[in-house]
């Protein structure tokens, strides 16, 4: 287990330095020099140019700068924000529990549908069931949820009334946050209404997100469920006699979840790309508005770390996925 | 597939051998060798939902050619005294504008029409973009396992840690916005798939016979990639170039929803949605057609990807 671990480890290095080195000449490659896009179209003397590229290093040679770059990225220093000025690192720390929030309940939804459509989908194989779930998954799949949600308004908060259009909470509850979490905070405060008025909020663009990674895990986990169905063992847990819940659920899921497991984790990235559309329809305060706002307001310190952070997520998450793999299915871990 | 592609040599003996495929008259063979064709039809329209995406498709591809004689107005021209009027079968519409128009009083049917030139223009150039650097990088990569494959590979990795639509609005935001920049980034983003597949499938191939009996008659380099080797990695690659354009459809139209891609007033969808968002709660048709169009050319691509698979997977063919 540990070498399995180790290989995993060894192979992620070379992509963290790729994605560092990435988003280090990212904010070199912009067209013009990092400090004339500081100052905007206000102008700026020779002297006060020469000044600011000092301060921030960028008369130093490439490698140099690189290595700074690292250094600091190692004293959990991504720079600052150029337009709130504020250490980079601390606002996407301070964003990143609105995104971790919306994203898990979209995961929640897509998992609580997609796995039992997915199941009686395989489970009715060729049914009128089967050939429904399958159209509508395919459908979400090929879904532009960006006008997804804007139907959801029109449907939900234009016509029936039910939903909020934006936001996370109304802003009459006003209370401290705790964790970050405002289902959570909202409950902690006490307040009256406050709790439904978060899960009102919550509800849309939860849907939203949640609507390719549902209709991926429906695909996977039918998919999942024919190639087991279809093994000795399932026959003969059927020959005994067993009855078919039990084969289904027992036999039958708990290999089959094994892939799905897998599925579910590298929605990851997804959910990410996702959180940037659904973020920005819902003016949903996480990180995907704030990096979409970073990048219309030529704010490129947050953009740098910001891609930095998420690719860094995206991979350790990967990396956990991978290692649940092969601790739910030991054949990967003795493959070696 | 992979059988049928074989027999490539040039040496062609006039051999009494009536097994081989185009000796059929000869006559003296009871079964005639199916056409690979006609098998691949046989296979895909037994998939009802690929039939039905093939149809949209070809549909959608006239829509795109002929839209300058199909569609009824210019998609530019403004008619300013019917702003955002509904379609035809709501109270206020009429025949004149069968889907409403926006509000600058332009044709909403006539700019969908155009838009799908755009979106066909995007798909085909992303995924030839894609197919084709990721064909090379992959075959390269698998033909130099010692020094190119680590390379190029862990690039693709780092490719692939970054979410696409992220990756792609970075890109834009360093090539600055535009149809163009667009279709580029979309093109890096959706590189690796490419070439993990090609690799994966290059490197099997490697090991079979043909290709060491290739090399020993002394076939070249580039020889041995894309004549030996590449036909017999195609199948995957083409259903992942399908199913690569209904994604790069839908990217490039979130990019211009979000501001990135095509600027107005170009009729291309994602632009018109973005230019639609303030008026959803007024006037749902100017937000609803575009993104309905988005949908109907995605699935369709999605579902003739599905049935390219399903006839082009030896693994799946039922003997």
């Amino acid at each position: 287990m540990l070498r399995f671990l180790l290989t995993r480890l060894g192979l992620l290095i070379p992509t963290f330095i790729g994605v560092t080195v990435i988003s280090f000449t990212f904010i070199r490659l912009i067209p013009g020099d990092p400090v004339e896009l500081l100052v905007g179209e206000r102008g700026i003397s020779p002297e006060r140019h020469a000044k600011l590229m000092a301060q921030f290093g960028f008369d130093k040679p490439l490698w140099e700068q690189y290595l700074l770059f690292i250094y600091d990225l190692f004293q959990g220093d991504l720079g600052k924000s150029v337009v709130t000025k504020q250490p980079v690192i601390e606002e996407f720390f301070t964003l990143f529990p609105a995104t971790l929030e919306l994203s898990t309940c979209a995961l929640i939804f897509a998992v609580a549908v997609g796995l039992p459509a997915g199941i009686s989908a395989a489970v009715r194989r060729g049914s009128m069931l089967d050939h429904s779930v399958m159209a509508t998954a395919l459908t979400g799949y090929s879904m532009p949820i960006f006008w997804w949600g804007l139907l959801l308004i029109i449907l939900f908060s234009g016509i029936l009334g039910w939903t909020p259009v934006s936001g996370r909470i109304e802003v009459v509850y006003f209370f401290d946050q705790v964790t970050g979490f405002m289902l959570i905070d909202s409950l902690l405060s006490g307040q009256e209404g406050a709790f439904r008025s978060a899960v009102r909020h919550l509800i849309l663009p939860s849907i939203v997100l949640g609507t390719i990674p549902l209709a991926v895990i429906a695909r996977q986990t039918r998919s999942a469920m024919l190639e087991v169905l279809g093994e000795d063992y399932v026959r003969t847990a059927r020959a005994k006699g067993l009855p078919p819940w039990r084969v289904v659920g027992l036999h039958a899921l708990r290999n089959a979840l094994i892939t799905v497991v897998t599925v579910i984790g590298l929605q990851v990235g997804l959910l990410m790309a996702g959180a940037i559309l659904t973020e920005t329809i819902f003016a949903w305060p996480g990180v995907g508005k704030w990096l979409y706002d970073s990048i219309s307001r030529r704010d490129y310190p947050s953009v740098q770390g910001g891609l930095l952070l998420i690719a860094s997520l995206v991979m350790v998450v990967n990396l956990l996925v991978d290692v649940l793999y092969g601790l739910i299915n030991p054949r990967i871990r003795h493959a070696r | 597939m992979t059988d049928a592609a074989e027999p490539r040599g040039r040496i062609a003996p006039k051999l009494p051998d009536d097994d081989l495929p185009g000796a059929e008259d000869a006559g003296a063979t009871p079964v005639k060798p199916t056409h690979p064709l006609v098998e691949f039809w046989r296979y895909f329209s037994e998939n009802k939902g690929a039939v039905g995406g093939l149809f949209v498709v070809c549909a959608l591809v006239l829509v795109a050619i002929f839209a300058d004689v199909l569609a009824p107005y210019h998609p530019h021209e403004q008619y300013r005294d019917h702003f955002l009027q509904p379609p035809v079968w709501q109270e206020g519409g009429s025949f004149e504008f069968i889907l409403g128009t926006d509000a600058t009083g332009r044709d909403m049917l006539s700019r969908i029409m155009h838009g799908a030139r755009f979106s066909l223009i995007i798909g085909v150039i992303v995924v030839t973009l894609s197919l084709s650097i990721g064909i090379a990088l992959g075959l390269f990569a698998a033909f130099f396992r010692r020094f190119v494959d680590p390379m190029v590979m862990r690039l693709m990795d780092v490719i692939l840690a970054i979410p696409s639509l992220l990756l792609a609005l970075v890109m834009v935001a360093i090539l600055g916005p535009g149809l163009v920049n667009v279709m580029i980034a979309v093109a890096v983003v959706y590189l690796p798939h490419f070439v993990r597949l090609s690799r994966a499938s290059a490197v099997t191939e490697l090991s079979r016979d043909y290709v060491t009996a290739s090399r020993v008659s002394g076939a070249g380099l580039f020889r041995l990639m894309f004549v030996t080797v590449l036909p017999n990695c195609m199948p995957p690659l083409i259903v992942q170039g399908t199913l690569a354009f209904s994604t790069a459809v839908l990217d490039a139209a979130a990019l211009g929803f979000l501001g990135m891609g095509a600027q107005p007033p170009t009729p291309e969808w994602g632009t018109m949605l973005a230019d639609a968002r303030e008026f959803i709660l007024r006037a749902w048709w100017v937000v609803t057609f575009p993104g309905l169009a988005i949908l109907v050319t995605v699935l369709a691509f999605n579902l003739m990807g599905d049935g390219l698979r399903d006839a082009l997977d030896p693994k799946l063919k039922r003997s």
